[in-house]
C-alpha cells in the first residue's frame, strides 16, 4: 500500500517554490460542464486530458481547470468554455480528449481558438 | 451513464452544490454475498420532505437550466436494475445519505469503471471540500481522508501538478493491490 510519507516529501519540495500559483485576473479558466449530461456524455475524460494536458504543457501558472454545473445545452455536451481575461468566451461543445489536445496546443498555448469545435 | 464511477461523480456533485464541507463515499464489495454496497454521505443542506419524496421523480430538479434531474434516477435504476436496493435519507440542516446496493454477479450490473478518476475528480475540483473515499474488497482494503493529506500539505493545494500525481497513484496503486484478482 502506498503511504502518506511521500506527501511529505512533495510538501517540502514545493513550499521551497516561491511563487506558487494564485488565481487573479490574468488567469485563463477552463470550465467543462460536470452535471449529469456532461458526465453521461464523457465530461470526465475530457476535463482529466485538460488537466494533464495543461500541467504537461507548464502552462498551469495561467490557466485553471474547473467544472460547473449544467448551462442548458445539454445536447451538446461535453462542453468546455475557455475564458481569457479581456476576451470573448469560447464554447468549445461535443468536445473529446482528443479535441481537448488540440484546443490545449492552438488554443491555450497558442492563443488560436479551434473554431470548427465551437458552438455558433 | 457507462459506469457505476460516473454515477457517483454525479451523485457526489449533488452533495458539493449541497454546501457539503465532509463528503464520505464507500464501496464496498463482499463476493461471498455477491453484493456491492456504495454509500454517499454529506454534511450538506439536506433536503426537506417534499423534496426527499420526489428526489427519485426524473421530472423534478431543483436547477433551472434544465427541467428534467437525471442523477440520483440513474443511479436508483442502476441499483434496482440489478435486483439490488436504493435508499436516500435526508434532514434539513444535516445532511444527505445516499446507499445503493448492487447483486455483483447480475447480467444487469454496470461495471464499477474508474473510480480512481472520479474520486482524483472530486478531490482536486472541490479543493475546499474533504472527502474519506474507503474501497474495500472481502477482507482488503483502504482508505483516503483528505483531512489527513490536507494537514500533512501545509496549505499546498490539492491541485498542484505534484500533489494530484500523488494523489491518483495513491488511489490508483492502493485499488490495484485491494482488487487482488478481483475484477468489478
Amino acid at each position: 500500500m502506498k503511504s502518506l510519507e511521500e506527501l511529505k516529501a512533495i510538501r517540502e519540495k514545493m513550499q521551497g517554490q516561491v511563487g506558487m500559483r494564485h488565481e487573479d485576473e490574468t488567469t485563463t479558466r477552463v470550465v467543462v460542464g460536470m452535471a449529469t449530461c456532461g458526465i453521461a456524455s464523457g465530461a470526465r475524460p475530457v476535463l482529466n486530458a485538460f488537466v494533464e494536458g495543461v500541467a504537461a504543457k507548464g502552462i498551469n501558472d495561467k490557466v485553471v481547470v474547473t467544472q460547473t454545473g449544467c448551462i442548458g445545452l445539454c445536447q451538446y455536451e461535453p462542453i468546455v468554455e475557455v475564458m481569457e481575461p479581456g476576451k470573448e468566451k469560447v464554447t468549445y461543445i461535443k468536445m473529446t480528449p482528443e479535441k481537448a489536445a488540440e484546443v490545449i496546443d492552438k488554443h491555450l498555448v497558442r492563443g488560436q481558438v479551434v473554431a470548427e469545435y465551437t458552438f455558433k | 451513464m457507462t459506469e457505476l464511477s460516473l454515477n457517483v461523480l454525479d451523485v457526489a456533485e449533488n452533495s458539493v452544490k449541497a454546501e457539503a464541507t465532509l463528503i464520505e463515499i464507500s464501496v464496498c464489495s463482499d463476493t461471498a454475498k455477491d453484493l456491492m454496497t456504495i454509500v454517499i454521505k454529506d454534511n450538506g443542506k439536506g433536503m426537506d420532505e417534499e423534496q426527499l419524496a420526489r428526489v427519485c421523480d426524473p421530472f423534478f430538479t431543483t436547477r433551472t437550466t434544465r427541467k428534467v434531474g437525471l442523477g440520483v434516477s440513474f443511479f436508483k435504476l442502476a441499483a434496482e436494475s440489478t435486483g439490488g436496493e436504493f435508499e436516500i435519507t435526508s434532514k434539513k440542516g444535516v445532511g444527505t445519505t445516499v446507499t445503493a446496493t448492487f447483486v455483483i454477479s447480475s447480467i444487469d450490473r454496470m461495471p464499477l469503471g474508474d473510480m480512481t478518476s472520479t474520486m482524483h475528480s472530486l478531490i482536486t475540483l472541490n479543493k475546499d471540500t474533504d472527502f474519506v473515499y474507503s474501497y474495500k474488497v472481502n477482507e482488503r482494503g483502504f482508505v483516503l481522508d483528505t483531512r489527513e493529506l490536507r494537514e500533512i500539505l501545509e496549505g499546498v493545494p490539492f491541485d498542484v501538478p505534484d500533489v494530484s500525481d500523488y494523489i491518483k497513484e495513491y488511489l490508483s496503486e492502493n485499488k490495484k493491490e485491494t482488487d487482488g484478482d478481483i475484477i468489478l
